[in-house]
């Protein structure tokens, strides 16, 4: 079976240049050498910090960055080969949602034309039945008819990424990118939005790329994850064994920082130095190194290459050494939150 | 018995705008013991943004109107204060960071200089004393090489950087508050924890009490004594943090502990809380929640519920607590 979604060594280098005679005095190495496959139905996520590369991929996957080398492959169509035509045609199949959708929505066009446009520009509507086309994409996405008629100023957040995920599967796209699709909303809008995404996802078998910096998050939606670090993947694995086992020590400090809703929890955390680096001035070796607890001579001027170690992939000369080490201790079950969750959901169950 | 430092009373927030009369903040009141770290906890439009401006008399009215309440701190009434007195309290005795450092740090002046400010202000200190006061405080917050960083201008520091910076400036006259509204919502996991570490290290050594302003739960775990958990404009709950993530008791608390998606397990689907907060200027007779909540009855619906002791030092605002033990012919009605 051939993958839906699949990249060669997808490279995007931005120059920077400087003075009168705008002379290239740099290069801002945004994603270097990723490589990965992607089903259909299936999600992959993509984590990291900010200034990791992981929205310049996203981008770079639809072209909406040219890319500056490698391949990108949507089933059996080389998407970096395509011209002008074909890429419109390609992007009818790969969508993209934004963590703002109030900056990607016409704020003149209520949320029935915002619909209908992508739907009437690729033909897959007539204006005869547009209109129970849009309807279609309103129900699904959990919005009302009267939402229909409105404009996007009028709705809450959680109401807007809802019509910012009617508009991508307007076109009855196989693969959509979602980039920090849930980033900006409350915690009780955002676990809507998930659901919603999840929904669609059994339903309609779309793929997702999921680029987000919130793990928490990831590991509730995706099967596999692809961590970044200045460019670079370090570390891919299946979603259970990235959580269960980290074997990049950057992998590891980003699921230990995140701050655990568990006054009780018991922490051990690897002490990491400073922030990233800038992509302008990359540090020699592993990329990592400078901030690392456990880097030793050869991560200084070794890079180390992606290798497959247990079900993982990791960029690192030490993963053997990281899975051992001791974790943060798992938080316990709260019983006193699922039983009184239960009574709430059972008294909403009773009245729905 | 811990004394408290900062008592707020009853106090009532409203917005007059475009034709709208906008409760924003509702009769909530707290106490911030010495010494301790107290959460205030929420969703956006919930009122804790608003309550803290408040209390530095910084929000501007008109539109913002202070209909009732009071503020108490050091046996005096915030609300009643002159401006001049408010402003000695300023970066005083009350210290304030705020989530984006870039935009409170001012552009123009170098980091050192800007607490130098403060303590000419505060604590009338000048010339060389001044500024190694001000090295000082920059090493307290671990800012490496102080004594350079101290002539560097805020663009030239990092997201994190800049936080501390702006930590030890808030710190530099000894306050005996710290209101920290979101001070890591705008920095990198790695970044926030080092933050969150910071300050509960400089809480230990200095016992300023901190009012910790924020929407996440896992902050409030990781540095809060005490929780107050705001719903459009109102308290739903309080205690100690314990009782609070143990035993939550208010329908919205419960909701919104269960919709945070954990690390450590993989759950199936997520619990959302259908709807969405009421708009500020929606006349809710009852109970805010009361839209959104499986258990709402008439009353809930038409009179809103006051705080009660549900356990000790532990209340909660809500007519069908304790939900446990309801049976399913209640809960079904």
């Amino acid at each position: 079976m051939t993958a839906l979604l699949k990249t060669e060594g997808l490279t995007k280098h931005f120059p920077v240049r400087r003075g009168v005679l705008r002379r290239q005095v740099g290069t801002v190495q945004a994603v270097t050498d990723v490589s990965f496959e992607l089903g259909s139905n299936e999600t992959l996520a993509i984590v990291g910090e900010s200034g990791c590369g992981k929205s310049t991929l996203g981008r770079a996957l639809l072209r909406l960055h040219e890319p500056s080398g490698g391949k990108v492959w949507l089933q059996d169509m080389d998407v970096t080969a395509l011209d002008k035509r074909g890429l419109r045609e390609a992007r009818r199949h790969m969508q993209i949602i934004f963590q703002d959708p109030f900056g990607s929505l016409n704020p003149r066009m209520t949320v029935r034309e915002t619909l209908a446009e992508p739907l009437l520009l690729h033909g897959l509507a007539t204006p005869a039945t547009v209109r129970a086309e849009t309807d279609r994409l309103i129900d699904l996405c959990g919005l009302s008819r009267w939402h229909a008629e409105r404009y996007p100023h009028e709705f809450s957040g959680g109401q807007r990424q809802r019509v910012g995920i009617a508009r991508a599967l307007a076109t009855r796209p196989k693969l959509i990118i979602c980039d920090e699709p849930v980033s900006a909303l409350d915690v009780s809008v955002q676990a809507q939005i998930v659901n919603l995404l999840q929904d669609l996802q059994s339903e309609l078998g779309i793929a997702y790329v999921f680029i987000s910096h919130d793990l928490a998050v990831v590991r509730h939606i995706a099967g596999k994850v692809a961590v970044m670090y200045l460019g670079r993947v370090v570390e891919e694995a299946a979603t259970e064994d990235l959580f269960d086992a980290p074997r990049h020590p950057y992998t590891r400090i980003l699921i230990d920082s995140a701050p655990r809703p568990d006054p009780t929890a018991i922490r051990h955390r690897l002490p990491v130095k400073g922030g990233t680096p800038s992509a302008l001035a990359m540090p020699p070796g592993c990329a990592f190194h400078p901030r690392c607890p456990l880097a030793i001579d050869r991560c200084r001027s070794v890079r180390p290459e992606l290798r497959q170690v247990g079900q993982s992939r990791v960029a690192c000369h030490l993963a053997e050494k990281v899975v051992g080490m001791e974790a943060g201790r798992a938080e316990a079950e709260n019983p006193a939150l699922t039983r009184r969750l239960a009574v709430l959901e059972r008294a909403r169950a009773g009245s729905a | 018995m811990a004394e408290p430092v900062l008592s707020l009373r009853g106090l009532d927030i409203r917005f007059n705008s475009d034709g709208h009369r906008s409760r924003v903040v509702n009769g909530i009141g707290f106490d911030l013991m010495a010494g301790q770290t107290l959460g205030l906890v929420g969703e956006s439009g919930c009122g804790k943004s608003v309550t803290s401006l408040a209390i530095m008399r910084l929000l501007a009215s008109p539109p913002a109107e202070i209909a009732a309440g009071e503020v108490i701190f050091e046996k005096r009434d915030l609300l009643k204060l002159s401006e001049r007195d408010m402003r000695e309290l300023r970066g005083g005795r009350i210290g304030m960071i705020f989530q984006e450092p870039m935009t409170s740090l001012n552009p123009v002046y170098t980091c050192g200089a800007q607490i130098i400010e403060s303590l000419q202000r505060h604590s009338g200190l000048t010339g060389r004393p001044a500024r190694e006061r001000a090295i000082e405080l920059l090493e307290l917050v671990r800012l490496p090489s102080p004594e350079k960083r101290v002539d560097d201008y805020p663009h030239q520091l990092s997201g994190g950087q800049r936080q501390r910076v702006m930590i030890a400036l808030a710190l530099a006259n000894d306050p005996a508050v710290l209101i920290a509204d979101e001070p890591t919502t705008a920095l990198d996991v790695t970044i926030q924890s080092q933050i969150l570490d910071l300050l509960r290290d400089l809480q230990e050594r200095t016992g300023t009490a901190v009012l910790m302003i924020t929407h996440d739960l896992g902050v409030v775990a990781e540095t809060c004594q005490a929780v107050v958990i705001m719903y459009a404009g109102t308290v739903v709950e309080r205690g100690r943090v314990e009782s609070i993530f143990g035993d939550p008791q208010h329908p919205y608390t419960i909701g919104l502990m269960a919709a945070v998606p954990r690390m450590d397990t993989r759950r199936g689907r997520l619990a959302a809380i259908p709807g969405s907060v009421p708009p500020p200027w929606a006349q809710v007779p009852g109970c805010r929640f009361a839209a959104r909540c499986p258990l709402a009855d008439d009353r809930c619906r038409s009179e809103p519920p006051g705080l009660r002791e549900i356990a000790p030092g532990h209340e909660i605002a809500c007519w069908k607590a304790p939900i446990e033990g309801m049976s399913e012919m209640e809960t079904h009605s």
